[in-house]
């Protein structure tokens, strides 16, 4: 399917061009790692929490340009945010804020979702077990 | 920017002069060749002209090429044309897992309909066994299909040793054409085939026509019904303006093709040569010399296609890939997977197809802009970790990759 990206947003392209908090985080508070069931690719999330309130995240992904895109805009959306608020962030909210993603790349935003819906749950599990 | 163009196995620009060869057959001799005034019987003509230039590149003749719509339709024709035509005398299909679509696609079609399909597998080179095709056979096969040349790792087939095989014991022998006609020498008689599908924009030809080689003595069931055109082997008006620049392109190959081979296999193996110099972790797909003078295709680890050719596109060159992302199905090239590569490394692949127009310096942008593309995605790719003393920079070369990762 060539140029797929034709039908990507220029917000997509400007994020996929300059992906926002790429790289791995030294000691992170939460780390989420999911795996794309629909084509195979993967996504690390990393946070970091002070008081309930994220203040730093940061991704590595091996996907596609939506992929891409959406784990950049996750990890913009969710800094400044509580636990409670970030939870609220569907990939529906992700695929709105870069004005929308091509029908057959909406599964990628899923996995961004995923994605920090799994680094949320590390970090509430480590911080029962050490609380 | 100038575009750079590296995805001619998908297809090429229609050559200037085939244009002008159509241009004629659109509006002043646009007669039906099936009826008998004058104009009719002029594009008669043309069509029998542009068919005997198709017959002699592949060294056949005229009353052996039947026009078709395209490649895929010369495939499915051949396919269903046979399995109905010798249904009482079998119903078993020999062909490979790396075939086409236009041929899998068939042979799912003919196995939902009470045929049996084998489908062979290949090797890491993506080449097929010819013994394993003898193996395959039983007293039900009625045909054996097998591509000249791979489209996506451009592998080329031992067809001449295959259809050895298949004479011996009288299995009608069907080949797909389509990424070698008009670009390396195809002789129906050297080849040994009994159909061979064609078509004529993967060789500077204008879109919708191809043709299906059909030899001497070869029953088919037509694959489309009504008119009695091409002697009554394929029902339809014909294409006219597409059939005469199938034709001419088809004589410009001929002049053109042994230099041009010989030209873009050496641009070809600079390619292969630089990114396998200037990138770690990368690996060629297809085999090393049995191989389309046009084709590169190699898998980088760490790394997805898509975002690839993105990034690509961004600098003006187009290429293909066969990740998973990139297809409409989400799932990784049929080809690379049964080469053995795993979906990592099919989602890393990366085709470049190469052309008339490209030249040397094309391939020295290539070689320039990649690295850094590579770089940077896996600077992103959590495939590959970076040690935590590492400040900055993205991860490229061996420092990075554990020792044991190393390739070598
Ligand atoms: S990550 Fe595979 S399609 Fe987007």
């Amino acid at each position: 399917m060539p140029g797929v990206w034709s039908l990507y947003s220029e917000k997509v392209m400007e994020h996929f061009k300059n992906p926002r908090n790429v790289g791995e985080m030294e000691n992170p508070d939460g780390i989420g790692h999911v795996g794309n069931p629909v084509c195979g690719d993967i996504m690390e999330l990393y946070i970091k929490v002070n008081d309930g309130t994220i203040i730093d995240a940061k991704f590595k992904t091996f996907g596609c340009g939506a992929a891409i895109a959406t784990s950049s805009m996750v990890t913009e959306m969710v800094k400044g945010k509580s636990i409670e608020e970030a939870l609220k962030i569907s990939n529906r909210t992700v695929a709105e804020a870069l004005d929308g993603l091509p029908p057959i790349k909406m599964h990628c935003s899923v996995l961004a979702e995923e994605a920090l819906k799994s680094a949320i749950e590390d970090y509430l599990r480590k911080s029962k077990k050490e609380g | 920017m100038r575009r750079i163009y590296l995805d001619h196995a998908a297809t090429t620009p229609t050559h200037p002069e085939v244009v002008k060869a159509m241009l004629p057959y659109f509006t002043g001799a646009f007669g039906n060749p099936s009826s008998i005034y004058s104009y009719g019987q002029e594009a008669r003509a043309v069509i029998e002209e542009a068919r005997a230039k198709v017959a002699e590149l592949i060294y056949a003749r005229s009353e052996e090429i039947v026009f078709t719509s395209g490649g895929t339709e010369a495939d499915n024709f051949a396919l269903e044309g046979i399995a109905y035509a010798n249904e009482h005398k079998g119903n078993h299909i020999i062909t490979t897992s790396i075939e086409h679509h236009a041929v899998l696609e068939a042979c799912k079609f003919l196995e939902r309909r009470g045929f049996r399909i084998t489908y062979l597998p290949v090797d890491g080179y993506g080449l097929v066994d010819p013994q394993a095709v003898k193996k395959a056979i039983t007293t039900k096969t009625i045909l054996i299909s097998v591509m000249h040349a791979n489209n996506e790792v451009g592998t080329i087939e031992p067809i001449g040793e295959i259809s050895k095989i298949a004479r011996e014991v009288g299995i009608c022998f069907h080949t797909d054409a389509v990424q070698t006609v008009g670009h390396i020498p195809v002789n129906v008689d050297e080849l040994g085939v009994d159909m061979l599908s064609v078509s004529a924009h993967k060789f500077y030809g204008p879109k919708g026509v191809g043709a299906l080689y059909i030899r001497k003595g070869t029953r088919l069931v037509p694959f489309m019904h009504g008119g009695e055109q091409e002697k009554r082997r394929r029902a339809g008006t014909e294409n006219v303006p597409a059939i005469v620049g199938f034709g001419r392109a088809a004589e410009l190959a001929r002049q053109e093709m042994s230099k041009e081979a010989e030209r873009l296999t050496n641009l070809r193996d600079k390619l292969i040569k630089g990114l396998l110099e200037q990138i770690d972790h990368i690996r060629l797909n297809g085999h090393p010399t049995k191989r389309l003078p046009n084709n590169v295709n190699v898998s980088v680890d760490f790394v997805e296609g898509e975002s690839m050719l993105l990034n690509l596109d961004l600098e003006g060159i187009c290429a293909s890939t066969g990740s998973a992302c990139s297809s409409s199905s989400l799932e990784p090239s049929h080809v690379l997977l049964a080469l053995g590569l795993s979906p990592e490394q099919a989602h890393g692949s990366l085709r470049f197809s190469l052309g008339k127009e490209n030249t040397e310096e094309d391939m020295g942008r290539v070689l320039k802009v990649l690295p850094g593309i590579v770089a940077k995605l896996r600077a992103m790719s959590p495939l590959l970790k970076t040690p935590r003393t590492v400040k900055g920079g993205p991860p490229l070369n061996p420092p990075y990759l554990a020792k044991d990762d190393r390739k070598g």
